[in-house]
């Protein structure tokens, strides 16, 4: 096997962000999950009653549902629940001011050129440490129009009125079992408010980091968009490596108001311990466009499937994803597509590179209910297997009622081709090259999705992925 | 089709009729070996779980045809009713047979073997057991893997003594196929026919399946299994055509193939009565050189539900397979199709396809497809599509340009679609069999 070095490039890659400090927080709800856990986080972040009141609802919620294994992979039994840290945090209060960052959190900032560097070029930044934003910061210019870009209890304290009326409405707490535990004890994450016709020009952006073995992150995201206004969000996660697992649930909803756009984009690099198990949907009203931009390379195991619920006319969801499984990953990725008004259209473009051991799998549902006229929907998945022991599995279910639609679904895996590869030796590359550049030529086409400083870390992040996984 | 209403029915059984298998006719002197599997099965049916939502082998399908109990075994059919249902088969079956069998609920009505060739074994499932009972046991009722029907299948086991043995010694060819009718009919009647298929190295076999209900609007359920094993070189083609009562009938069929080393196999399902069909289809290609071909073509309305399942396994290095599933759909029908395409641990080299096209003619029908891919090796090629549409207005008026009517036009784009499904299957005189029956469910919708 050609997976000891394919290991090496791996490490190498993954030691960027593997450095973790030592831990001292002023709030740590300790191992396990009552309800005591749920009023620790409530008191000490002096919510409201019904908040209150949704986190043990939603406890509740989570007990009662069994585990997905029926369709999803064993791997999820592996997760104790009562071993893992709920909450833990520094302080309350983001800082406004770079200086105020504790030395710590601020070094490992600094380390991964996270948020600093970029504030220049991006229009707003919140960095989560553990459960609790550590640094955010947006433009004033912003501010001036009324964007709000705050985190999610700041939100539902001071914006009740703007939030309270969507939070858990695109993902109910019982949608699945994640969903009700991320109810139960979420914390962080951005509420983004944008106000008619505001397009915001650049980008505004998270960064998630888990520092703490054993440790759950939960965080919270809401982006509401009124009416004919753009924004676009970028989110990016890291976590050194432990040796238990960890676990991070978030919970994203969108909110696309009339002739409104919401562009997401994560790139995800987890250490391969951690179960990424996320929930992300968003809701698009007449001629809204939601695109779900998502790039998966980290984890031990992701489960994240975007959806998008097209309610008004003429409303368009996209989903555009890239998977890379590594030796022990195992990226379960897909999309999710409800049509619910005429003419709307989904289009769904999904790529995977399966290398070494590493499991790559979409699922897809797309649906669309009778009485719905011109609907459609085009969903490609392409996957690439590198060495012998490359995995990938491609399980679509595509749901069409009356005659008015147009659906289409292609799918194919194949490898990177002798000929493609001779061709390059020919030239003077080493295998390794060759097999990168074939790699990075499969996914190029949705590369070029990402704004440029995402697109660019992506590439760099796929060369050093299929280093020496040949030969 | 003018359907006579059968001169005899059974009664609806009490619940609980499970007590016992459900065995008809059973000779004597049937090997001991048989009875064990028997038993074994019943109680494999016994204690297997009913199908419930969360299980992934049923998704989407409506469950509430899952009702074992409300059926009993058929009856026999009576000495007049037996003679017309003959007649029936005999004066509707394709020019050219090697053999030709009627059964009617679980028993059989009619055999003639005129041209079949020197050294095949072509005998009714009860008999086998009886005169090669060695032979049988090296095939029959052997399969273990279906795709959520277990509980089908032990009952099936349990059960089976009707249908065809069919066993093809090295060399064998026979140029035309074997028709086998199966009728059912009686209030709550439930029948088993099974077809067992060998054909040894470089033999071939063509076998074809009819259903079809007595009488119409009768609730009956025909659980039945085709199981193919293809040696070295050798090439089966199986078609089964489900034209039973569109109005009460319910089916599901079990196939299963096993394909050696550079062996071909054809399985083509149509379906187009019945008011819900479960086709489970699993084919193995277990040595390098095998090739699988899977092919069906669907015409439902009203309220039918088809659910069809298939599992294309590459088990072997250099195999090939190739699916192509048809539904044309109409009022408030609905059909699901679900495929996957397995390829296992070291079987580098595969080349393998999947296709499945659904044409909605309404606005209520339903079509869902979810075509799988579970890749475990690489140097392989494998691919699947799958469309959802209905007629483009351009090939509408493309034909009316030419001076046929839209209604027409629809007819003859809808029956074109299916066509190039049946089109696959080998032998001109079942083609034309089989695109006239689909033609005559055609003329019903209307």
């Amino acid at each position: 096997m050609t997976d000891s070095a394919t290991l090496e490039a791996v490490l190498v890659d993954q030691d960027e962000g593997n450095f973790s400090y030592p831990e001292d927080y002023a709030h740590d709800a300790g191992y396990g999950l009552t309800e005591k856990t749920l009023d620790y986080i409530s008191d000490i972040k002096g919510e409201a009653e019904w908040i209150r009141d949704f986190r043990k609802r939603a406890l509740k919620v989570f007990e009662e549902k069994p585990m997905p294994t029926h369709w999803a992979s064993a791997d999820l039994d592996n997760i104790v629940f009562d071993q893992i840290r709920y909450y833990l945090a520094k302080g309350q209060r983001p800082t406004r001011s770079w200086d105020e960052v504790p030395d710590d959190v601020k070094e490992t900032f600094e380390r991964l050129g996270i948020p600093e560097k970029e504030r220049k070029f991006l229009a707003g930044v919140e960095a989560q440490f553990d459960s609790e934003a550590a640094y955010s910061n947006v433009k004033e210019e912003l501010t001036k129009q009324g964007v709000i870009f705050v985190n999610s209890i700041e939100g539902l304290r001071e914006h009740p009125e703007i939030f309270r009326p969507w939070f858990g409405k695109v993902i109910p707490t019982g949608d699945n079992k994640f969903s009700a535990l991320n109810s139960a004890v979420f914390s962080g994450g951005s509420f983004i408010y944008v106000p008619p016709g505001v397009k915001v020009k650049y980008p505004l952006q998270a960064y998630f980091r888990i520092n703490a073995e054993n440790f759950g992150q939960f965080e919270r995201t809401l982006i509401l968009v009124d009416e004919g206004a753009e924004v676009t969000y970028m989110e990016g996660c890291t976590a050194p490596k432990f040796e238990t697992a960890t676990l991070h649930s978030a919970v994203v909803e969108l909110v696309a108001m009339k002739d409104a756009k919401i562009q997401y984009i994560t790139v995800q690099n987890w250490s391969n311990n951690v179960f990424n198990l996320v929930t992300k949907r968003g809701l698009a009203h007449e001629n809204a466009e939601i695109r779900w931009i998502d790039c998966n390379i980290g984890s031990r195991l992701t489960m994240k499937y975007p959806g998008v619920i097209m309610k008004g006319r003429r409303a368009r969801g996209e989903v555009i994803s890239i998977a890379l499984a590594n030796n022990g990953q195992h990226q379960d990725t897909g999309a999710k597509m409800i049509h619910a008004a005429d003419e709307t259209t989904s289009n769904i473009v999904a790529k995977s590179i399966s290398v070494g051991t590493g499991r790559s799998t979409y699922r897809g549902l797309v649906h669309i209910p009778k009485h719905l006229k011109g609907c459609k929907n085009n969903t490609e998945c392409d996957a690439l297997l590198i060495n012998a022991a490359s995995r990938n599995d491609t399980y679509p279910a595509i749901t069409v009622r009356g005659n008015q639609h147009a659906t289409q679904h292609e799918a194919s895996v194949s490898q990177v081709s002798e000929e493609q590869i001779f061709y390059m030796k020919q030239r003077g590359l080493s295998e390794g090259e060759a097999m990168s550049l074939s790699v990075n030529g499969f996914v190029n086409d949705l590369v070029r999705e990402f704004p440029m400083e995402y697109s660019v870390e992506l590439k760099r992040l796929i060369d050093m992925e299929m280093e020496g996984s040949v030969g | 089709m003018v359907l006579t209403p059968p001169d005899e029915t059974t009664s609806r059984p009490a619940n609980g009729w499970c007590a016992a298998p459900p065995v008809t006719d059973e000779p004597a002197d049937l090997p001991a070996w048989y009875r064990e599997l028997r038993e074994s099965a019943w109680e494999r049916f016994a204690t297997l779980p009913t199908p419930t939502r969360t299980n992934q082998a049923w998704r989407f399908a409506d469950l509430k045809h899952l009702r074992f109990e409300e059926y009993a075994p058929a009856a026999e059919v009576s000495a007049s009713l037996a003679a017309s249902l003959v007649g029936r088969a005999v004066g509707e079956r394709p020019a050219g047979f090697a053999a030709h069998f009627v059964f009617a609920n679980n028993r059989l009505l009619h055999a003639e073997t005129p041209a079949l060739p020197t050294g095949a074994t072509c005998l009714p499932i009860a008999e086998a057991l009886v005169r090669h009972p060695e032979l049988v046991r090296a095939y029959f009722l052997r399969r273990d893997d279906v795709l959520g029907g277990e509980k089908f299948a032990a009952l099936h086991a349990a059960a089976t003594l009707s249908g065809v043995f069919l066993h093809f010694p090295k060399g064998c060819v026979a140029e035309l196929p074997v028709i086998i009718h199966h009728f059912i009919g009686g209030e709550g009647s439930i029948a088993f026919p099974h077809s067992l298929v060998v054909a040894e190295d470089e033999a071939s076999v063509s076998v074809f399946d009819l259903f079809e209900s007595i009488g119409a609007n009768e609730d009956t359920l025909l659980v039945g299994m085709a199981d193919l094993h293809a040696h070295r070189g050798g090439r089966i083609q199986y078609a089964g055509l489900q034209d039973l009562s569109d109005t009460g009938a319910k089916h599901v069929q079990l196939q299963h193939t096993r394909a050696g080393r550079d062996a071909s196999v054809k399985v083509g399902f149509i379906n187009l009565g019945a008011e819900w069909i479960r086709n489970e289809s699993v084919n193995r290609m277990i040595e390098s050189g095998a090739d699988c071909q899977i092919f069906s073509a669907n015409l439902a309305n009203a309220n039918q539900e088809y659910d069809q399942r298939t599992l294309q396994s590459h088990e072997a290095q250099h195999t090939t397979s190739d699916l192509l599933f048809k539904n044309a759909l109409y009022d408030r029908s609905r059909t699901i199709f679900s495929g996957l395409i397995q390829v296992q641990p070291g079987s580098h080299h595969t080349d393998s396809y999947q296709t499945c096209r659904n044409l909605l003619g309404s606005d209520e029908a339903e079509a869902t497809s979810m075509p799988g891919l579970e890749i475990d090796a690489n140097q392989v090629k494998c691919s699947h599509g799958s469309t959802s549409g209905t007629i483009s207005d351009e090939e509408i008026f493309y034909l009316r340009a030419r001076g046929i009517p839209a209604e027409d036009a629809r007819k003859m784009i809808s029956l074109g679609f299916l066509h190039g499904a049946i089109e696959k299957l080998d032998g001109d005189d079942l083609q034309d069999f089989l695109f006239a029956r689909v033609e005559r469910k055609f003329a019903a919708i209307g």
